[in-house]
């Protein structure tokens, strides 16, 4: 394997029903300055359904230019419809890395590209760098449930992939009316050999709970003691117009939607402020939240772990302060 | 149908402590727990075998030989027999080798007994490692499609099945040809607990190795261990947590939460 024939590095943006995933447009961030650092192109790969605006996108986001690749097989995801225009893309372009998001369809792409092109995948970053002298890849990642941080690299093998959780970086600066090049691919896959079929999209919430887009997130735990006790962890969440996050013991329990759940099997957090509510701190729960400017705690346990991550602390109840803090900020704001 | 069930054993990921002198981790006198995504898994697999008796489950780890106790965990829930690769030559492979290695074993069993696994479980990911790479690599390794992120399997057919995906704003009902790799979340029912019949047939199981040896005419070694390993990890480091949290202690809550409010409105946060 030459490696200097693999240039550029891509950023993969999920689209789904023809709307790119947030996550898509927050890699091009590191992706630029990473591109930047090896002296090479930033690429974004669109694929969907009809996608050029996305592409058009892309390139106001900060990518040099975009691949696209359109088709109705493309509209909803498959493994086989999207791992077969990967596999064809990179062996066409010969890109050093691959960023993709860490979505369940990023982490379901991500393995069968490496598979089919016989590399390394690095899951779940937190954390990316290039390493100039060397011209590798270095990708941070939790694992051991974020109890550690490995540095791994995949020296020998190229394209160097990686899937980067949502939420760890902030979507770049849109620069309106910024052009670049996009070069459109033709492929497309024998309906006969895509071997999974979507049989119906069953749509439970109203709306998609936002949490990696929030600025603010107030988080219930085990503390709020029942499906009742987030009611005042709303209406905080509404007067900063914000959302609300939970632990997994909430889950567990039945009394909120897995949407909602914060932390290492739930969604990577990083808004400007985290107001954690009854939540002990476990450091599953902690992995997700690293991304928060601000962490704010409220326990009535001043032994809880969750202070030893938070820049403010309240040792208190939490029925008590919470709904104190919504009087306040209405106050401020009025 | 013929299910296999992928199977790690891991440190249980909650028990475990740092070191805080050498900032390591500790794993002395940590449990080894059946990995809890493959818990749910073997359930899976069970709750098919319980509507259909003639189903029958085979059990697939890799590790040390004291991944034996899981595996033996297992055939007490629902399990008909179990295999073990353990090699030195396995050891150090990420998670591209190990997935490769399992492959090459499945091909193996389904060698020696004549007939293919018509549907292979895996948890979604390891709690150790937690990448969720090697189930979809399974797949890949041998050309059969993939369904991950799956919490229930609603439907079972001879050529299909039909499983609830989990999707940002709901679920989808997605079926895929078999035979399939397909991935298990944490499922709506608790894994079952095993009856003491079935722990005592458990416990006389043997327990079938599968080393290098084994596979030596159908596995590649440039593709195995550390070296068949494309990624390497550089480093490991402990993440630090000791932020200066600023305690507020007012005189009571209301007074505590006025405060707060104040100084986040100072520092521009609000
Ligand atoms: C593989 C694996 C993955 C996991 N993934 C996640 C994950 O993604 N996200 C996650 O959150 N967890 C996860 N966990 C679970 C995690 O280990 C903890 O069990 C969980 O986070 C605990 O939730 P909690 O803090 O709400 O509950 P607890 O630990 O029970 O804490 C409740 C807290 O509430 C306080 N409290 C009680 N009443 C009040 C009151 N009235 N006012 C103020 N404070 C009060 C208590 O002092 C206590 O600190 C995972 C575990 C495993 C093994
Ligand atoms: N050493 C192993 N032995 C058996 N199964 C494994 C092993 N490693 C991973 N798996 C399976 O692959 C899934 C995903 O693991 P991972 O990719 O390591 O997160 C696990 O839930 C297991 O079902």
């Amino acid at each position: 394997m030459s490696f200097e024939e693999y240039k550029n590095l891509w950023v993969f943006v999920e689209t789904e029903e023809n709307e790119a995933k947030n996550v898509g447009f927050e890699l091009l961030n590191p992706g630029r300055e990473l591109a930047d650092k090896m002296g090479e192109k930033l690429v974004a790969v669109v694929i969907g359904g009809k996608v050029e605006d996305i592409a058009k996108k892309t390139i106001e986001y900060g990518a040099d230019e975009a691949i696209i690749v359109e088709g109705d097989e493309y509209f909803n995801y498959s493994t086989d419809a999207f791992g077969n225009a990967m596999k064809t893309l990179v062996n066409k372009y010969k890109p050093a890395a691959c960023l993709v998001g860490a979505t369940n369809n990023g982490r379901d792409l991500g393995p069968r590209m490496a598979c089919d092109l016989n590399t390394g995948l690095t899951a779940d970053c937190t954390g990316l760098d290039f390493d100039v002298e060397a011209k590798n890849m270095v990708w941070t990642r939790p694992a051991f449930g974020g109890n550690l941080m490995a540095m791994i690299l995949c020296p020998d093998n190229r394209p160097q992939l990686g899937t980067v959780r949502p939420g760890v970086f902030k979507k770049p600066e849109l620069k309106e009316g910024k052009t670049g090049e996009i070069i459109r691919e033709d492929i497309h896959i024998d309906p006969s050999q895509i071997r999974t079929k979507i049989i119906e999209r069953i749509k439970e919430v109203a709306e998609a709970v936002n949490l990696e887009e929030a600025d603010v997130i107030v988080s219930g735990g085990r503390g709020v003691g029942g499906p009742d006790g987030f009611k005042p962890l709303e209406e905080l969440a509404d007067v900063l117009g914000g959302v609300v996050g939970c632990s997994r013991a909430c889950v567990d329990a039945g009394w909120i939607a897995h949407a909602h759940q914060v932390g290492q099997t739930g969604k990577t957090v990083g808004p400007k402020i985290y107001i954690a509510c009854g939540i002990s701190g476990a450091i599953q729960h902690v992995a997700g939240i690293a991304g928060s400017d601000i962490v704010i705690a409220i326990n009535k346990d001043a032994e809880a772990p969750i202070f030893s991550v938070a820049d403010y602390g309240i040792v208190g109840d939490l029925f008590q302060v919470v709904p104190a803090l919504t009087e306040e900020i209405k106050k401020l704001r009025a | 149908m013929r299910i296999l069930v992928c199977v790690k054993q891991v440190p249980d990921t909650t028990e475990i402590k740092i070191d805080p002198v050498k900032n390591t981790l500790i794993r002395d006198g940590v449990p080894s727990i059946v990995n809890t995504f493959d818990a749910y898994a073997l359930e899976v697999a069970a709750r098919i075998k319980d509507n259909d008796p003639s189903t029958k489950i085979t059990l697939l780890s890799m590790g040390p030989a004291q991944a034996k106790d899981a595996l033996r965990e297992c055939l007490a829930k629902g399990g008909e027999e179990a295999y073990l690769c353990t090699d030195r030559k396995f050891g150090g492979s990420d998670t591209l080798a190990t997935s490769y290695i399992l492959s090459t074993a499945i091909q193996q069993i389904e060698k020696e007994k004549g007939e293919k696994f018509d549907l292979i479980l895996c948890g979604k990911q390891a709690i150790d490692g937690d990448t969720g790479q090697v189930g979809p690599e399974i797949g890949s390794h041998l050309g059969i499609p993939q369904l991950t992120y799956i919490s229930e399997i609603t439907e079972t057919a001879a050529d299909h099945i039909v499983g609830k995906r989990e999707s940002d704003q709901g679920y989808d009902l997605i079926s895929v040809q078999l035979p399939a790799v397909v991935t298990i979340v944490k499922t709506p029912f608790d894994p079952r607990f095993p009856k003491l019949k079935d722990t005592m047939r458990a416990r006389k199981t043997e327990i079938k190795e599968i080393t290098f040896e084994d596979v030596k005419d159908i596995i590649d070694e440039t593709r195995i261990g550390l070296k068949g390993s494309p990624t390497k990890v550089r480093k490991t480091y402990t993440p630090q947590r000791n932020k200066e949290c600023l305690m507020i202690k007012e005189e009571d809550a209301k007074a505590d939460a006025a405060k707060l409010v104040t100084l986040l409105s100072d520092a521009k946060l609000l």
